[in-house]
C-alpha cells in the first residue's frame, strides 16, 4: 500500500485542553463530556439503549410490546374485506396487510433477530479477524514462522477484500443453499477481513512504542506482551468500529433477505428485509404505502442509531481529528492545570496511556 | 528524489504485477465456492433439466478436483464462459453489459467528488458546530439507507414527483447504433441531442441513489483529512495573508485533503459496484448489476455459470479500481517515492 510508505511528519505544537483529552481516559467523566460535547453521539447513544432494551423487551415477553402475533390474523379477517387492507390507525398503527396481519406486530417481532444477526456477524468478524490481525501484525519478522504466517494470513484477506461482500455473500447463497442460516454463514464468510487490515494497522502503530519495548526488555513473553499490553491499547478503535459495523451489517443482511435468499415471508419469525421483498414484488406500492414504509423505517432507525454512536466515538477517539476538534468552538474548555511542558507533540492513546501510567 | 518518467513506469508495473497473485487468489476462491463448497450441487442449479443433463452435470463434478479447476480456470480465460439454464451465452450478455453499470459507476462518483467532498470541507469548516451535524446526519443516513429501500423511495414515490423517469436508458428505442453501449455516449456520438437530453434524464435517478448512499466514505474521509489540515501552519499563514475563507478552505487546505481523499475512489468501490445489483434491478437498467441480480437468484433460480462469471467480474472491477487508487495516490501525494 503507498499508504504505508509515507512517513507522516509529525508537527511540534501546543497540546490542545489536554485536561479534555485525558479525560476521555477516565470512563465516567469521559463519557459524559464525549456525549455533552456532541448531540450527535447522544442522539445515538439513547437510540441505541431504547433499541437494546426493546428486543430485550420482545424476547422476555413480546405481549407487553406488541398485540398481535406474528403470523395470528388480527381478527380483521372477519370485517368486510375492504378492511383487509387497513393504513395506519390507532388500533393498528403501521396498519394491517392483505391477510389482515398487524404490521407493527410483525416490524417489532423482527427487532431480536435483525438486531442479533447484526451484532452476531460484527462480533464474529470482530473476533475472527481480530484474531488474525493481531497475529499477522504482532509477529512480522519476514523469514520466521511469524512471518509466514502472516504473509498468509495478510494474502488471504487482500482476496477476500477484492469481492463486493454483497455479491460474494449472494455467491455463497446461491451455492450452499438459501435459507436464514445460508445468508448468515455467507456474510459471516465475507465480514472478517476489514477486521484484520484495521487491527494490524494498530498493532503496527503500537508495537514499536517504548512500553512495549520496556515490557520485553523486562524479559516478558511475547503471548503476554500481545495480550496484555499491544491488545489493550488496539481494542479501543476496534471496538468504536464494530459499533459502527453492526448497522452496516444489518442492512447487507436485509438486502440479501430482500433479494430472496433469506428467510421466508409470511411465516413464523418476521424480517424486515424479507417482509420488504414480499409486499414490494407483490403489491402497488404507491397505493399501500404503509407495506414497505415501516419496515423500511425499522432497518433505517435501527442502523442510523449505530452509525451516530459510532461515528461519534470514532471522531473523538482518532487522534487525527480530535486535535482539530479540541480547537474548535465546541470543545472549549476552561483551561485547567496545563501541564509545564506545553510543546509535547500531539500522542496516540497509547502514549497517553502510558503517560499516565508514569504520573501515578 | 525517486520520481522521474522512468520510476513512474517501475511504481506503475510493481503494482500490476502485485494484482497478479489477487487475481489468481479471485478466481481460486470463486471455484472453491461454486465447485466445493456445494453439496450436490446439481439439483440445485439445473432443478428443471432432463435426466441426461444433470448425469453430464454430475459427471463433471466427480473429475479429480485439479483436472476441474484446470478447465475452469482455462474456459475462463479463453472468455468461454458458458451459458445460463436457457442457453444463452454469458460471454457476450456480460460484455455488452458491463458498459452500461461502468456509465452508471462513474456518474455516482463523479456526484459523489462534487457534492460529497465540498459536504465534507463544510463540515470540517463547521466542526463541532450545526453544519457539522447537518451534514453528519446526511451522510450517515447514506450509510443506513439499505440502497433496495432507496431505490424504491427515489423509482415509486419520488420520480413522479420530480417528473424524472424511473425505468431503463431511453424512453424509446434508440434510432443510432449501440457503439459503445454506454447511453449518454452513445447518444452524443450519434448527434442526437433529444436523445442526449433523454439519456441523461434516465441516469440522474438511479446515479443519484448509488451516490447518495455510498457518499459517507467521501465525505468522511475528507472531513477527518481537512480536520487534519487544517490547524497546521501552513493554512494558518494563508489566512494571515488575508486570503479569503473559500480560497483558504478549497484551495490551499482542500488540495493537501484530497491526497488522502484519493483513497476513497478504492474504498468506495465495491460499494457501488455492489450496489448496481439492486439498483439496476429497481430501475430496469441494463448493466451487469441487473445481470447479477437475475445469475445470483433474485429471481428464484440461480444460474451457475452466469454467477461465476458476475463474481469474477466484480472483483476484476475492485481490484483494478484499487490499482487506480493507489496509483493516483503515488502520483498526487510528493511524498511517495516511486521506486
Amino acid at each position: 500500500m503507498a499508504s504505508a510508505t509515507v512517513s507522516r511528519a509529525r508537527v511540534a505544537a501546543p497540546r490542545p485542553s489536554s485536561a479534555w483529552v485525558t479525560s476521555v481516559r477516565r470512563p465516567v467523566v469521559g463519557f459524559y463530556r464525549v456525549m455533552r460535547a456532541n448531540p450527535l453521539t447522544f442522539a445515538g447513544f439513547v437510540l441505541v439503549t431504547i433499541t437494546l432494551v426493546l428486543a430485550v423487551i420482545v424476547i422476555v415477553d413480546p405481549s407487553l410490546v406488541v398485540p398481535y402475533q406474528a403470523t395470528q390474523n388480527t381478527g380483521v379477517y372477519k370485517e368486510p374485506p375492504t378492511l383487509f387492507k387497513w393504513p395506519p390507525s390507532i388500533a393498528h398503527p403501521f396498519g394491517t396487510d392483505q391477510a389482515g396481519l398487524d404490521i407493527y406486530s410483525a416490524v417489532v417481532r423482527a427487532l431480536p433477530l435483525d438486531l442479533g444477526i447484526g451484532i452476531g456477524i460484527a462480533g464474529f468478524a470482530l473476533v475472527a479477524g481480530g484474531a488474525l490481525g493481531l497475529i499477522a501484525g504482532f509477529w512480522d519478522e519476514p523469514r520466521t514462522l511469524g512471518g509466514a504466517v502472516s504473509t498468509i494470513i495478510l494474502r488471504t484477506t487482500d482476496i477476500f477484500l477484492a469481492f463486493p461482500s454483497l455479491v460474494l455473500a449472494l455467491a455463497i447463497v446461491a451455492s450452499i443453499g438459501r435459507g436464514i442460516w445460508a445468508a448468515v454463514l455467507a456474510i459471516m464468510i465475507t465480514w472478517w477481513p476489514y477486521y484484520v487490515r484495521l487491527v494490524r494497522g494498530e498493532v503496527l502503530a503500537v508495537k514499536h512504542l517504548p512500553y512495549v519495548t520496556a515490557a520485553r526488555a523486562a524479559g516478558v513473553r511475547d503471548t503476554r506482551i500481545l495480550t496484555r499490553h499491544v491488545l489493550r491499547n488496539v481494542l479501543e478503535p476496534v471496538v468504536v468500529y464494530f459499533t459502527l459495523d453492526i448497522g452496516t451489517v444489518l442492512v447487507t443482511f436485509s438486502t440479501i433477505s430482500f433479494i430472496g435468499a433469506g428467510i421466508p415471508w409470511p411465516g413464523p419469525s418476521p424480517e424486515w428485509g424479507s417482509m420488504m421483498s414480499f409486499y414490494q414484488g407483490r403489491f402497488l406500492l404507491s397505493q399501500y404505502w404503509w407495506y414497505i414504509t415501516f419496515p423500511a423505517i425499522a432497518i433505517f432507525m435501527t442502523a442510523l442509531s449505530f452509525s451516530l454512536l459510532g461515528d461519534g466515538l470514532r471522531d473523538v477517539l482518532d487522534p487525527r481529528t480530535r486535535r482539530a476538534l479540541a480547537e474548535s468552538s465546541a470543545f472549549h474548555e476552561p483551561p485547567q492545570e496545563e501541564p509545564p511542558s506545553a510543546a509535547i507533540p500531539p500522542s496516540t492513546p497509547a502514549e497517553e496511556e502510558q503517560r499516565e501510567a508514569q504520573a501515578t | 528524489m525517486g520520481r522521474n518518467l522512468e520510476d513512474l513506469f517501475i511504481f506503475i508495473g510493481k503494482r500490476f504485477l502485485q494484482l497478479l497473485p489477487v487475481l489468481f487468489g479471485v478466481i481460486l476462491l470463486t471455484f472453491l465456492i461454486t465447485h466445493v463448497a456445494a453439496i450436490n450441487p446439481c439439483p440445485r442449479w439445473y432443478p428443471k433439466a432432463s435426466l441426461p443433463v444433470l448425469e453430464h452435470c454430475e459427471a463433471q463434478f466427480k473429475l479429480p478436483i485439479l483436472t476441474q479447476f484446470w478447465t475452469y480456470f482455462t474456459q475462463l480465460l479463453s472468455g468461454n464462459w458458458g451459458a445460463s439454464q436457457l442457453g444463452t451465452p454469458v460471454y457476450p450478455v456480460v460484455a455488452s453489459a458491463f458498459p452500461a453499470t461502468l456509465e452508471l459507476v462513474l456518474t455516482s462518483m463523479l456526484l459523489m467528488i462534487f457534492i460529497g467532498i465540498p459536504l465534507g470541507v463544510i463540515a470540517a469548516q463547521f466542526a463541532g458546530r450545526w453544519g457539522d451535524h447537518l451534514v453528519r446526519v446526511l451522510y450517515l443516513s447514506g450509510w443506513s439507507v439499505p440502497t433496495y429501500v432507496g431505490a424504491i423511495v427515489a423509482a415509486v414515490f419520488l420520480a413522479p414527483y420530480v417528473g424524472l423517469p424511473s425505468s431503463g436508458e431511453y424512453s424509446a428505442p434508440p434510432p443510432f447504433p449501440r457503439l459503445t453501449h454506454m447511453s449518454v455516449l452513445d447518444a452524443i456520438l450519434a448527434g442526437n441531442f433529444p436523445y442526449t437530453v433523454d439519456a441523461i434524464s434516465h441516469l440522474i435517478l438511479p446515479a443519484g441513489v448509488l451516490a447518495f448512499i455510498e457518499m459517507g466514505n467521501a465525505t468522511r474521509m475528507t472531513r477527518s483529512a481537512m480536520l487534519e489540515v487544517l490547524p497546521l501552519e501552513y493554512v494558518k499563514s494563508a489566512r494571515m495573508k488575508g486570503l479569503s475563507n473559500f480560497v483558504v478552505l478549497y484551495k490551499h487546505a482542500l488540495r493537501n485533503a484530497l491526497i488522502t481523499a484519493t483513497t476513497v475512489l478504492g474504498v468506495t468501490a465495491g460499494g457501488l459496484l455492489a450496489g448496481t445489483v439492486v439498483i439496476e434491478e429497481v430501475f430496469a437498467w441494463p448493466g451487469i448489476g441487473a445481470y447479477a441480480f437475475a445469475a445470483l437468484g433474485g429471481g428464484g433460480q440461480p444460474n451457475f455459470d452466469g454467477s461465476i462469471a458476475v463474481v469474477v467480474v466484480f472483483a476484476i472491477g475492485v481490484v483494478v479500481a484499487n490499482l487506480i487508487a493507489d496509483i493516483l495516490y503515488g502520483v498526487l501525494d510528493p511524498r511517495v517515492e516511486w521506486r
